[in-house]
């Protein structure tokens, strides 16, 4: 039953008045990938995901999806479904009412109706949640009731809009690790939208990273975070210490000497706090002495704090490590620990 | 305990003013004597049934509920395409549009009446089919407040995700947007129902040879005051408070089941 297809964005841009909120991006996504479209309010990936789902049109540029130009295609006939952020849940029809809705707006009969229903009901664990009120279900509830609503209309791609913002933290990972698993099992393209990018890194194959209407960096969430592209994408995924440099063949001129990087160009050069640690293991270069600023316990790690050279950097060690403010101790980097970013 | 003594001697007045007319009323609808005067002597529902016998009692009674019914019917339903018109579409002018179907709320009753009796002026003769246009015209304004805030960023998006699901836009409009508002439908109805029920002006200057039941009561206190008056008026405050019920009950249930998401 799984369906899936290729999206191409080609150049699409969308201005409102004078902003250009989408500015000529262009985008492929094959068959059977779940994408991320991360980024914070106002870069333009809400109104990229709301053009995939033909509710807002593009200024200019094309949308093909398994070889159909969408662009201009109204939502009814599109075939996308969209979970919205409230989830849109019809709230006067009872849970099967709105997970078949869509079937019953195409005139199927009613026993089919109930039968894929009730399929679509146990493939998000609701089984037996038919016949109850919408007002009767909880935000976890509701979430898989509009992904069953979605998917039963079998989407060639499914977009999630913001999906889990309104569930707390452990309702989120446990709904990030379902989803996840029902895309896996249907095997469809999932495009999700979202500004969190813990959440992006659990659930994506492609993570696309947008800022002020176009893409910074879009690959796999490993390569994403261990090498970002931009100085954006390396200060939006998580903690990174940018170091100014200069970078050739022999490697990243910084006011630390010269550092080994991956890469040739570049404007500066970024260091995880992970990265970074005290003791001189295999392989690691020498960057200078570290005078211990301040330290923040974080649980499972350390945050510290110091000062190198003109430099302020940030590194994590196990809480039983890390050096109290005032000491003054020898900084190391992990070997491959540095990437060059571009602005 | 100031504060309260103070309270209580602002209220008291304040609630004997507003219910001992409507307290009178009812009570001496119930009163053993010719007079609806005190001392209170009864309790008979003689009046009762000679009002409910009363022919002209009970036709006017009947055109009261039809009048009421179908004006209350005719504001809601406009309002409503009304709501959906302005708030779904691109309306040139839409600020301008909305203001002049709210403005007849500002206009007296008298005004609306003279002016559709002129306007209408010998060429459409006086009747209840008149009187219903004036209720709509009374009504319409009320009916479109009401509706018109339904028409939010959430209830867009329960059309947006009909769409979405493949629905026509026949089918968003009958199957998401009218059902999903239904609440807010009943609740208009009814209070269109209500104030088309006992308004009198409109009623009195254009239904001609049919009255309606606050026209014949009318009639009734003109050749004096009599218990069976008393009678009709406590019907007419009793359907009045019922369809006031329906539309609290409603607006309430849905506080109770709080917003829905």
């Amino acid at each position: 039953m799984a369906r899936s297809s290729d999206l191409s964005v080609i150049g699409v841009t969308k201005t409102f008045g004078d902003t250009r909120a989408v500015d000529d991006l262009s985008l492929e996504v094959p068959a059977g990938t779940y994408v991320v479209l991360l980024g914070a309010s106002g870069s333009g990936k809400t109104t990229l995901l709301s053009m995939l789902g033909g509710f807002t049109a593009p200024t200019a540029g094309r949308i093909v999806l398994d070889g159909l130009d969408i662009t201009l295609m109204p939502p009814a006939q599109r075939p996308t479904a969209t979970v919205f952020q409230d989830y849109a849940l019809f709230p006067h029809m009872t849970v099967a009412a709105n997970v078949g809705f869509g079937l019953s707006v195409r005139g199927l009969t009613k026993p089919v109706i109930a039968a894929k229903v009730d399929a679509a009901l146990a493939m998000v664990g609701l089984q037996g949640f038919g016949p109850r009120r919408i007002t009767e279900a909880s935000g976890g509830q509701r979430q898989r009731i509009a992904l069953a609503r979605a998917l039963v209309t079998e989407p060639a791609m499914l977009l999630l809009d913001e999906p889990l913002g309104a569930l707390d933290l452990n309702l989120r990972r446990a709904m990030q690790d379902e989803l996840r698993g029902l895309q896996r099992r249907e095997g469809r393209t999932f495009l999700h939208v979202t500004h969190d990018q813990e959440e992006a890194m659990a659930v994506a194959d492609l993570i696309v990273i947008m800022n002020k209407g176009r893409i910074e960096d879009a690959g796999p969430p490993e390569r994403i975070y261990a090498h970002p592209r931009t100085r954006y994408a390396a200060t939006f995924m998580g903690e990174s210490n940018i170091l100014p440099a200069t970078i050739g063949p022999g490697g990243a001129e910084t006011v630390l000497g010269l550092l080994p990087v991956a890469g040739n160009g570049g404007t500066a050069l970024a260091i995880r706090p992970e990265n970074l640690t005290l003791t001189a293991g295999n392989g690691a270069v020498h960057l200078g002495d570290y005078a211990v600023t301040a330290r923040v316990f974080q649980g499972a790690f350390a945050r510290v704090a110091g000062q190198i050279g003109p430099l302020t950097l940030h590194l994590r060690c196990a809480p039983g490590e890390a050096p109290v403010p005032g000491q003054t101790c020898a900084l190391y980097m992990a070997p491959g620990g540095a990437t060059a970013l571009s602005d | 305990m100031r504060r309260g003594a103070v309270t209580l001697a602002v209220l008291l007045p304040m609630l004997v003013f507003i219910y001992l007319p409507v307290i009178t009323l009812v009570l001496f609808s119930l009163h053993d004597g010719r007079v609806p005067v005190p001392p209170f002597k009864g309790p008979t529902l003689e009046w009762y049934g000679r009002i409910l016998t009363n022919p002209r009692v009970t036709t006017a009674t009947l055109n009261s509920v039809m009048v009421a019914g179908v004006s209350a019917a005719l504001s809601t339903g406009l309002a409503m395409l009304a709501g959906w018109g302005l708030a779904r579409h691109r309306v040139p002018g839409r600020g301008l549009i909305e203001a002049m179907i709210l403005m007849p709320l500002t206009v007296s009753y008298l005004v609306v009446g003279l002016g559709l009796l002129v306007a209408t002026g010998g060429l459409v003769p006086k009747s209840l089919g008149l009187v219903i246009v004036g209720h709509v015209v009374l009504n319409l304004p009320l009916a479109f407040a009401i509706l018109y805030v339904q028409f939010d960023a959430p209830q867009a998006r329960l059309e947006m995700a009909a769409r979405d699901l493949g629905a026509s836009e026949a089918q968003v409009f009958w199957r998401v947007t009218v059902p999903s508002l239904r609440v807010a439908l009943i609740a208009a109805f009814a209070l269109c129902f209500t104030f088309s029920w006992d308004e009198f002006i409109v009623a009195f200057l254009l239904s001609g040879f049919d009255p309606t039941l606050p026209v014949v009561i009318w009639g009734l206190l003109r050749t004096g005051l009599d218990p069976q008056t008393n009678a009709a008026g406590t019907l007419v405050f009793l359907v009045s408070v019922a369809a006031a019920l329906v539309v609290e009950g409603f607006l309430l249930k849905r506080r109770k089941d709080g917003p829905i998401l």
